[in-house]
């Protein structure tokens, strides 16, 4: 065992590159540490970070990356789930613009610390909004809500609470599901298993295979549940397949962790896309969910969101929420107050949460109506006599939100970006959120000669 | 509809205290006395004891909404015109680690946030590494690398004999911890005690974490609040970066620009070259991405407009001299209440020698307990005051109980 485990920059490139020579053999740690360099071995004042690599660009986020390093004029993005206008431009909605004058105004707001869990009048009106204002357990004071950054801060702290409070620490989450999911679980260190959800066949729900594999989780286990407009197929169940998925949950004492992304923006209505949430909520039974504004209020840059926690009790949510705080103390200490200001500014005020209701459905109607233009330029181009076609296509108008998974192959969307110049995830999903009117012919161009050409 | 479990799964969770810090304000809120006063967490306040939003973030923000910026996602790294003024900020804009591009500079949730990215990059890239931090020091800061998972242990700093640094024992610790450990190191204004290294122990710490190749990781949390200025407050991060050594460095505007709940903040590794740099933000990027995504898009547009205007940038230094001068004016006038009321001839001036937010008064933790059951003075339990949380009106009420808590309590 060398001296204190840890010597120089070369001894630790040594140890590196004999972990990685050795990494089909079982290693005994004690063993790699005691390689050492030599002193008379060279370069003492190398770098200390000489063996990081170079990490590759999010496979998400990387294709805006990759989409604004190309010179093409006709170049469209429909990577990352962010709205554009039919003019291809980003949308502020007004209601943000006048909530965010108004704070500005304010010469009473000052920039002090939040608490740990946030903006309390954030908290509530999150709860009521993907919960109903009626909802007993609001009543019974058995949520605790915390504000989080966005979707992805709720999850994360949501995960890394069940992994320090919950005997079941594997996480089901469907096939597919958003790429960031299962590196969010596995950091919060949960381990991350999958249940069977898309069809390739029928571009639908597996909902047989979904209740085989939920079947079979072991009791208890935390599954993930996407909430509506699932990411990235589109593919919703029924609300009966939803009372059908509730059953056996309860009856196996799984656990739900909703991810709620896009509530108001699959159906154009709040209420109608937390059905699938206020179900499990209604049977008194406990279940986790993260809500994101990103989408449904245009505050993505702003990181918004909230973690509930539905308990049996009172006592329980009180003190599931002191646990809570000690997971976000050590992370980022207390939340940034600007997003929550702005949600709290329109959700409690009646005549801006009307307007936003107006604007939220304008968004998902204008997506609807790119599902239905791009179905008929696919149409007019004859795709579906294509060989190796993935059916008939009407899977873009079934799908439900802002993605579509086109069924498109890897090697089709990598020809695709090269020879059209469209940017969009290797796994077949385009953002509806992206297209409008003028550039849907050149996608039905893009996606046409793909499935022509390449297989 | 019937619940299979019909009790909680978490009935086995139990209640957690509050935190030591925050903690304090929460009682302070709930407590009715008209004397009471709140010198728990440090947060600026104006001698009428109210929060304060900077002149130049309020021109910054209407700016901001008369431009109608979006509200896009950021990159994960943050917004790229406030990673060049941060790193300007902190390394002076000709510094040649700029010049070279051998600094990855990744925005984060302010110091704790990106002091979490840091020790998430540590955990992973330097499995069994130790962190050493002063004794005392933030008491977030164990938290963080204890939920990171990144083992420490502390070095001597705070001598309460002298009420000074004990310098000998932090050599000395730093020189016995196993070569290749990550030195914390509290750039300006310490916290908790405003004892900070001069100059030439600067020079001595450096000296020593070069001979045991350490990494020295600096938290600095109060640049300009120490002495003023902000060039001579990043001092310490600029002689480390001079003498050619790797280092990190987190960065927060919650004090200097009172972005408090924007949680604006940076985390800067200094690496030995721009290739490397390059490779090390791609992986403090792999590590943000699964925590939050990207950072928020607000605080950071105030620093590049305040930071990146001429203009607005010097009526910031105007703003940042008048809030450190009121600190050392209520540090004076603290010191002379305690000085003229305590007849027992105990010397108080430590308070004139410590810098930046906090006086560490030597109290412990029964006597911090009377301050506040006492007389209301809210304080956390290590004898930390927030002199930003004090009026000059208050001075004299302070020294009364600072008096009593120090001779009538043990």
């Amino acid at each position: 065992m060398s001296s204190g485990g840890h010597g120089s920059a070369t001894d630790r490139r040594l140890n590196a590159l004999f972990r990685h020579l050795s990494s089909s053999a079982r290693m005994d740690p004690q063993q790699l540490n005691s390689i050492a360099a030599s002193p008379t071995s060279a370069n003492q004042n190398d770098s200390v970070f000489s063996h990081v690599v170079r990490a590759p660009e999010d496979p998400i986020l990387g294709v805006t990356v990759a989409y604004n390093k190309d010179p093409s004029p006709v170049k469209l993005n429909l990577g990352v789930g962010a709205y554009r206008t039919e003019e291809g431009k980003p949308l502020v909605l007004n209601v943000v613009r006048k909530a965010e004058q108004q704070l500005v105004n304010d010469r009473s707001r000052v920039k002090e610390y939040l608490p740990i869990v946030g903006l309390a009048e954030f908290n509530k009106l999150s709860a009521k909004l993907i919960l109903g204002a009626d909802s007993p357990a609001i009543r019974e004071n058995r949520v605790t809500t915390v504000q989080c950054l966005s979707g992805t801060g709720s999850l994360r702290v949501g995960a890394e609470f069940l992994a320090r409070h919950y005997h079941q620490r594997t996480i089901y989450i469907p096939q597919p599901t958003w790429g960031n999911h299962p590196k969010v679980f596995t950091l919060a260190g949960l381990s991350v298993k999958s249940y069977r959800y898309y069809d390739p066949a029928t571009r639908g729900l597996n909902f047989q295979g979904l209740l085989e594999d939920l079947g079979s989780a072991p009791a208890g286990a935390i599954v993930l549940l996407h909430a509506c407009a699932h990411n990235p197929t589109g593919v919703d169940p029924t609300l009966q397949q939803w009372e059908r998925i509730r059953q056996l949950m309860r009856s196996k004492g799984l656990l739900p962790f909703f991810d709620s992304a896009y509530q108001g923006f699959a159906s154009g209505s709040l209420d109608s896309d937390a059905q699938s949430v206020r179900m499990f909520v209604a049977d008194g039974g406990e279940c986790f969910i993260a809500q994101s504004y990103a989408k449904n209020l245009g505050l993505y840059g702003e990181r918004v969101g909230a973690l509930s926690i539905v308990c049996k009790t009172a006592d329980v949510a009180g003190r599931v929420e002191s646990q809570v705080k000690l997971v976000i103390r050590p992370m980022y200490s207390n939340p940034p107050i600007h997003g929550a200001s702005i949600v709290a500014a329109i959700l409690r005020d009646r005549d801006l949460f009307n307007e936003w209701t107006f604007e939220l459905k304008a968004m998902a109607d204008r997506i609807i109506s790119m599902r239905q233009k791009l179905f008929d330029a696919l149409r007019a181009r004859e795709i579906w006599y294509i060989a190796g076609t993935p059916g008939d296509w009407s899977h873009i108008f079934k799908q439900i939100g802002m993605f579509t998974f086109t069924g498109l192959n890897p090697q089709q969307v990598a020809f695709m970006t090269k020879d059209y110049h469209i940017y969009m995830t290797s796994d077949g999903r385009i953002s509806m959120a992206g297209l409008s009117s003028k550039t849907v012919p050149h996608l039905a161009d893009a996606i046409h000669a793909a499935v022509t050409l390449v297989s | 509809m019937v619940a299979a479990v019909n009790v909680s799964r978490f009935e086995g969770v139990t209640m957690a205290p509050p935190d030591p810090i925050l903690g304090v304000s929460e009682a302070f809120k709930a407590d009715t006395d008209e004397k009471k006063l709140n010198l728990g967490v440090g947060a600026y306040r104006t001698e009428e004891l109210q929060p304060y939003v900077l002149d130049v973030v309020k021109k910054a923000e209407n700016l901001m909404l008369e431009r109608g910026e979006n509200k896009e996602y950021l990159p994960i790294e943050g917004l790229a015109a406030f990673n060049k003024v941060t790193a300007e900020l902190l390394f002076g804009a000709d510094n040649s680690v700029l010049k070279e591009q051998r600094v990855a500079t990744v925005q984060g949730l302010s110091g704790t946030g990106s002091l979490r990215l840091a020790a998430a990059l540590i955990e992973r890239y330097f499995p069994g590494a130790k962190v050493l931090i002063s004794s005392p020091t933030w008491g977030n800061h164990k938290n963080i690398f204890n939920d990171a998972r990144v083992p420490w242990s502390e070095y001597r700093y705070y001598d309460p004999k002298t009420v000074g640094l004990d310098f000998e024992g932090m050599i000395a610790d730093i020189k016995a911890a196993p070569g290749g450990s990550f030195i914390l190191l509290h750039g300006c204004a310490h916290n908790p005690t405003g004892i900070d290294p001069t100059p030439e122990q600067w020079e001595k710490i450096a000296d020593v974490i070069q001979e045991k190749n350490h990494i020295p990781f600096f938290d600095v949390a109060y640049q300009g609040f120490a002495s003023g200025s902000l060039d001579n407050d990043a001092s310490s991060v600029r002689l480390f970066a001079t003498r050619g050594m790797e280092l990190l460095v987190a960065q927060s505007y919650s004090k200097n620009l009172g972005l408090y709940a924007e949680r604006i903040g940076a985390m800067n590794v200094v690496c030995s070259s721009s290739d490397l740099a390059a490779r090390v933000k791609s992986q403090l990027k792999r590590l943000a991405r699964p925590m939050y995504s990207n950072p928020p898009v607000h605080g950071a547009r105030i620093v590049a407009n305040v930071v990146g205007n001429p203009a607005l940038f010097d009526e910031w230094k105007a703003e940042m001299e008048m809030m450190a001068g009121r600190i050392k004016n209520v540090r004076q006038k603290l010191f002379d209440s305690l000085s003229a009321k305590d007849k027992s001839g105990k010397d108080w001036s430590f308070i004139l020698r410590q810098i930046g937010m906090f006086s560490f008064t030597g109290l412990n933790k029964a006597q911090s307990d009377n301050m506040t059951n006492k007389w209301h003075v809210y304080m956390t339990k290590d004898g930390r005051i927030s002199l930003a949380g004090l009026s000059l009106a208050k001075c004299e009420y302070l020294a009364d109980a600072i008096i009593d808590s120090y001779h009538n309590v043990s």
